[in-house]
């Protein structure tokens, strides 16, 4: 075992962390407020949006990232409309390319989750807000979001790890995030199996860490899942009639 | 009880009508409350007796006839043939002067019982935290729960969750209470609680509007019993009198039935 060579890998991948994290983040945050209005367009009740937002989630759920990838990196500067707008410093970047592709793609699925989650809101607890005068977007905030978001987040939670993994298909389009290093010192070394164990090792780390900050939200959002604390629970017992 | 009949008019509906595809849950309803009036209304299921309660405060959508809240109408227009609110701020304002107690007591599961009843005054109405919690603390001691205000719904009995939703709907300081079968989904041994608590808000002089399959309840606390059958009102009285000597035979039979079953 190498471990000078390993150890080395090691250092070169983790500088590569930052870029995965940002490319991750970036699309995951921009990808939810997508999928808010997607999901809001599929509920709306408005055919012509259901009929978009349907539309969308089936061309994205249904076509793989890499294509998408390829297609907004090759393919969005092959037009002149693209070339001459305000948009071209940005979508002349790889890294643009890759937030947008990767926005757009987990987009599509988030929208469902979230669908999802709003659907299972009971309707009761929207009616008890609609009759002590709240308007629909407070009731929206305040009640069936938070609701909403109990509900998807499990559901969630495996997004986002998908994302973080997918993260590594940008490497195809020059980004030198995890994989996009890996597969540098691969071709310089030939040394393919070490590097894409420490690579996959660093991704493993990643995900761990995530799933258990998500573990932490869905316990702190959940405490009306989980008994009382007992001692109150006894103490109560006694001044219930 | 004449106290009671010179009070200004607390709420009113007129003609209100009501139709869920081709059936006509509501045939043309009137009916005022006043001030510090209990009134009772019965009927059996299909009666449309939920229904009207639900439209006095707009949840549903009455296809004709006007609501009064505290002398104000709330301003209804035809679109197309369907009836609806002219400006939803007037609904929602109207709504938070009315309190709702629901069959299933629809607490929001996420708040726990404080969080509850301070949620509507402070982000509807727009009150002080602080004071909204002060007063919110009283209302749980009053109706019996304030051991368990920082416990979620979910940790609560039916009889709990009800009284905490009633504590609810009393936050916002409401000119009417209406109650839609606040009852109905509790145990029988959890009843009481709440009718105590309920019949502790009649003794207030609070004008309260209960649809109820509690007959002891509307013949001992309410002072005013009304009989819905099939969409209409058929028996409007002091309950003592409409008890003992209605002239409808529905509600004579309604009646028996209620209380032998």
């Amino acid at each position: 075992m190498d471990w000078a060579f390993l150890s080395e890998t090691f250092r070169n991948l983790v500088s590569a962390i930052p870029l995965t994290l940002k490319l991750g983040a970036l699309s995951m945050v921009l990808g939810s407020i997508l999928a808010t209005l997607l999901a809001l367009m599929r509920l709306s009740g408005i055919r012509a949006l259901d009929g978009v937002a349907r539309l969308y989630i089936f061309v994205f759920r249904g076509t793989p990232l890499l294509v998408q990838i390829f297609l907004i990196y090759y393919g969005l500067g092959q037009f002149p409309a693209v070339r001459h707008s305000f948009l071209w410093p940005f979508l002349r970047e790889p890294y643009w390319c890759a937030i947008l592709a990767l926005t757009l793609n987990t987009g599509a699925y988030v929208a469902e989750i979230i669908r999802g989650g709003l659907l299972a809101v009971p309707a009761g607890q929207i009616e008890a807000a609609r009759a002590c005068g709240m308007s629909p977007w407070l009731r929206f905030r305040r009640i069936v979001m938070p609701l909403a978001i109990r509900q998807a987040l499990p559901a969630y939670g495996n997004e986002v790890i998908a994302i973080v993994k997918a993260t590594s298909l940008t490497s195809i389009i020059t980004l030198m995030e995890v994989t996009g290093v890996a597969a540098r010192i691969i071709a310089e070394t030939y040394r393919t199996v070490e590097v894409f164990v420490v690579a996959g090792a660093i991704y493993l780390a990643i995900n761990f860490v995530l799933t258990r900050l998500i573990m932490l939200a869905e316990y702190r959002l959940t405490p009306h899942l989980r008994q009382p604390p007992q001692g109150r629970l006894v103490s109560a017992k006694g001044e219930t009639r | 009880m004449t106290a009671v009949n010179e009070a200004p008019v607390a709420l009113s509906v007129e003609d209100l009508r009501k139709s869920f595809g081709n059936f006509e849950v509501l045939k043309g309803v009137s009916l005022a409350a006043r001030e510090g009036e209990v009134i009772s209304i019965l009927g059996s299921s299909g009666s449309g007796k939920s229904t009207l309660l639900r439209c006095i405060n707009l949840l549903e959508i009455p296809d004709s006839g006007t609501v009064t809240v505290a002398g104000e109408t709330i301003r209804m227009e035809r679109v197309r043939g369907v009836n609806r609110p002219v400006d939803r701020h007037q609904v929602e304002r109207i709504r938070a002067e009315l309190g709702m107690v629901f069959q299933s007591f629809n607490l929001w599961s996420h708040l726990t019982i404080l969080e509850n009843v301070i949620e509507a005054p402070v982000h509807v109405q727009k009150r002080p935290r602080k004071d909204t919690i002060a007063e919110a603390e009283a209302l749980l001691e009053k109706v019996g729960i304030a051991d368990k205000r920082n416990h979620y719904p979910a940790h609560l009995s039916g009889g709990q969750q009800q009284r905490a939703a009633i504590a609810r709907a009393l936050a916002m300081k409401p000119k009417v209470m209406l109650f839609d079968e606040p009852t109905s989904a509790l145990d029988p041994e959890l009843v009481g609680e709440v009718l105590r608590v309920m019949r502790s808000l009649a003794d207030e002089g609070r004008t309260m509007l209960v649809v109820t399959h509690e007959m002891g309840f509307a013949r001992d606390v309410s002072n005013r019993v009304i009989f819905l059958h099939q969409g209409r009102i058929e028996e409007d009285g002091a309950p003592r009198e409409v008890f003992a000597n209605s002239r409808s035979e529905r509600f004579r039979q309604f009646i028996s039935r209620e209380t032998v079953g």
